[in-house]
């Protein structure tokens, strides 16, 4: 019996995943747009990430699935239906907040058991399911405890189990791991994606960590002001970012100075001519530079080679276990961040001359960022 | 160590000065209520022990009990809504209702009951035979005079406010209703389980304030003419000075140990479990 009760697929929700969409939502406080027209769609059992800067609307666009704010214009569909109307404790969505938001005055068990109670279950079927979510989440031997006498990451982990306690149709988890110290994240993180994978329960992760989004989403949304900026799962997201944004966003940049061509779908640099993904960034010459722009290319895209007539000199090497990160002095004074393998650096040490190549595929390009040592990224 | 001590003496001192301050009067009250000092008389606790068989003593309290409990239900019932909402909902009017219930601070008691006592004064010869005029009638209701009500809950407001909106401040409310919201608690099961719960300590103290308040209160209930347990003491004195200063002891010591009650009951934590 302890054996069926403790089974995570006796806690896995009776429905496959649900659907989540987010239909032109926009909201605006006073004179701030928190959501500008978000366009989304997260599928049945997913894990997905909305990840962006602080300030870009992802925790109002989670609150208005949860039903704590109300869109101006737009919908939130679950299951194909709007539930814009439904007030917020009909909407089977559970949620674990940012800060901690366990009951102060009920024993961990409580919290996990109130929405029972709410519901109307018997006093021992909750209690033993309460008891057994404890078991879940890891801390059934805390049950009697206040949340005050928990630790931040034990009382997330009893939020999360009070979320899932009404085996709701959509978690929602609002950067739940953000007050955690390093150490304990790291294991969270690991937890809530095993958990959301073992109940196949569809999943609203907001962060502002890109590690974080990349290490545990299915797919990853970047938000910027308000819309959606790219929506793929996070090696698509890593290695074809849509727009400069997410680049700089998503993992690190190098930015290599560059000349645009005279089509707009090329642009020039180290001597060679490069496809664009995607446009050039405005007509050229209007932004008030000289026309210049940006290629974006990973470090680890970069090659160097060293050659005793290269115009571009290493002037610093960081040490980061398989790779090292160099960084190179172009000619024309710009500093362009390349990762080789360390292994390979005895030929490159400081102050060598070298050479630097690009891969041979459409690149991104985005305004020139003058006093730009190469460093961008999230 | 000089210092130690020093400072060991001025503390002595500060406390001898401020019990005396507290204790003198009282002590002398309490010699005077069992008859020392008074020539011609022995000394006894006929004083003490006649104040439950005093006429009218029974009937006082049992109405100022009643005042009082009927006051702080209409004190919580108004104030703990409109503070959710203003933190909830409409932040921009948290001070208008703060001014609003600071009111009674610059209402000086006795404006407050002119002005009572002239509207009832002037409103039966306009709305007679009208269901007003019955309804005026029913806040006069001599058993149970619900415009004292009124009056002491106004009263009440800015001590209720201060009290409450502390025990507000130190609660995350917003993510406390949030997440009772999330769990499927509809709005009454949110505000009984989980937001009254975590106001206990600020709702006890209201309650002990407005209780306080209603014990003492002398001129509204005097002047609209009605006996509760402060007019009745002061009635009772002149006829019988030694019971009345008695009964203020009593009163005294029962303040006290309602006091101790709250704030043990404040402290108290709940072993038991809900769930
Ligand atoms: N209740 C509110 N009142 C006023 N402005 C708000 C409110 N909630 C959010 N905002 C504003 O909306 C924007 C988006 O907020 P939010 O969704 O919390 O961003 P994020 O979670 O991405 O950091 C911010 O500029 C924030 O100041
Ligand atoms: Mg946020």
């Amino acid at each position: 019996m302890t054996d069926l009760l403790t089974d995570p697929e006796s806690v896995r929700p009776t429905r496959a995943g649900s659907t989540v969409e987010f239909r032109g939502l926009r909201r605006a406080f006073g004179t701030t747009t928190a959501l500008d027209g978000l366009d989304l769609e997260v599928r049945p059992g997913e894990l997905l990430a909305l990840l962006g800067p602080s300030g870009c609307g992802k925790t109002t666009a989670l609150r208005t699935v949860a039903g704590f704010e109300r869109p101006d214009t737009g919908e939130v569909l679950v299951d194909g239906e709007d539930i814009t109307r439904v007030p917020a404790h009909r909407r089977e969505a559970g949620m674990v907040f940012q800060s901690y938001s366990l009951f102060p005055h009920m024993t961990a068990i409580d919290n996990v058991a109130f929405g029972l109670r709410m519901n109307g279950t018997g006093k021992a079927a909750r209690r033993a399911r309460a008891a057994e979510l404890l078991e879940l989440v890891g801390l059934a031997n805390h049950a009697a405890r206040f949340p005050r006498q928990l630790s931040g990451g034990q009382q997330q982990r009893i939020a999360l189990a009070r979320a899932l306690a009404l085996r709701p149709r959509v978690l929602l988890l609002d950067e739940p791991l953000s007050a955690l110290d390093a150490q304990v994240r790291l294991t969270l993180r690991e937890e809530i994606r095993r958990l959301q994978q073992q109940l196949g329960i569809t999943t609203l992760f907001v962060t502002h960590d890109q590690e974080e989004a990349l290490s545990m989403a299915d797919r990853v949304a970047v938000m910027r002001a308000g819309r959606l900026e790219q929506c793929a799962p996070p090696a698509e997201l890593y290695e074809r970012p849509a727009t400069a944004f997410v680049a700089n966003f998503v993992g690190v940049m190098s930015r290599i100075p560059a000349r645009p061509g005279a089509d707009g779908t090329t642009v020039g640099a180290f001597g060679r001519t490069l496809p664009v993904h995607g446009t050039l960034p405005g007509p050229v010459g209007t932004d008030g530079g000289s026309g210049e722009v940006d290629v974006l290319v990973r470090p680890e895209a970069i090659g160097v080679t060293a050659d005793g007539d290269g115009t571009s000199q290493i002037v610093g090497a960081t040490f980061l276990g398989a790779t090292t990160r160099l960084t190179v002095r172009l000619a024309g004074g710009a500093e362009v961040m390349a990762d080789v393998a360390t292994h390979s650096t005895a030929g490159l040490p400081v102050g060598a001359k070298v050479t630097l190549t690009l891969p041979d595929r459409p690149v991104l390009v985005d305004r020139h960022s003058w006093g730009n040592g190469g460093r961008s990224g999230g | 160590m000089a210092r130690l001590n020093r400072t060991g003496y001025g503390r002595s001192a500060v406390l001898l000065l401020t019990g005396a301050y507290f204790l003198v009067p009282i002590a002398c009250a309490i010699a005077f209520s069992i008859g020392i000092g008074a020539p011609r008389q022995a000394l006894g606790f006929e004083a003490y022990t006649g104040i439950f068989g005093a006429d009218g003593f029974t009937d006082s309290l049992t109405l100022t009990l009643k005042l009082a409990a009927a006051t702080i239900a209409l004190v919580l019932v108004l104030l703990v809504p409109a503070l959710v909402t203003v933190r909830l909902a409409a932040p921009r009017l948290r001070t208008l209702v703060e001014i609003v219930c600071m009111l009674p601070l610059v209402v000086p008691a006795v404006a407050l009951v002119a002005g009572i006592s002239a509207v009832l004064r002037w409103g039966p010869d306009h709305f007679a035979g009208t269901p007003l005029f019955q309804a005026m009638a029913a806040l006069q209701a001599p058993q149970f005079p619900m415009v004292l009500v009124l009056a002491y809950t106004l009263m009440a407001l800015p001590l209720a406010y201060r009290t409450l909106d502390t025990g507000f401040a130190a609660i995350d409310l917003r993510v406390l209703v949030e997440a009772a919201r999330s769990c499927g608690a509809p709005w009454p099961h949110t505000l009984i389980h989980v937001v009254l719960p975590n106001l206990r300590g600020a709702l006890l103290n209201t309650a002990f304030l407005t209780l306080a308040l209603v014990l003492g209160e002398y001129t509204v209930a005097a002047v609209l003419g009605y006996q509760p347990f402060a007019v009745w003491i002061v009635a009772t004195s002149g006829s019988q000075a030694q019971m009345s200063v008695a009964v203020s002891m009593v009163g005294l010591l029962v303040t006290w140990m309602l006091l101790l009650l709250i704030s043990a009951a404040g402290r108290a934590r709940r072993p038991k479990e809900n769930s």
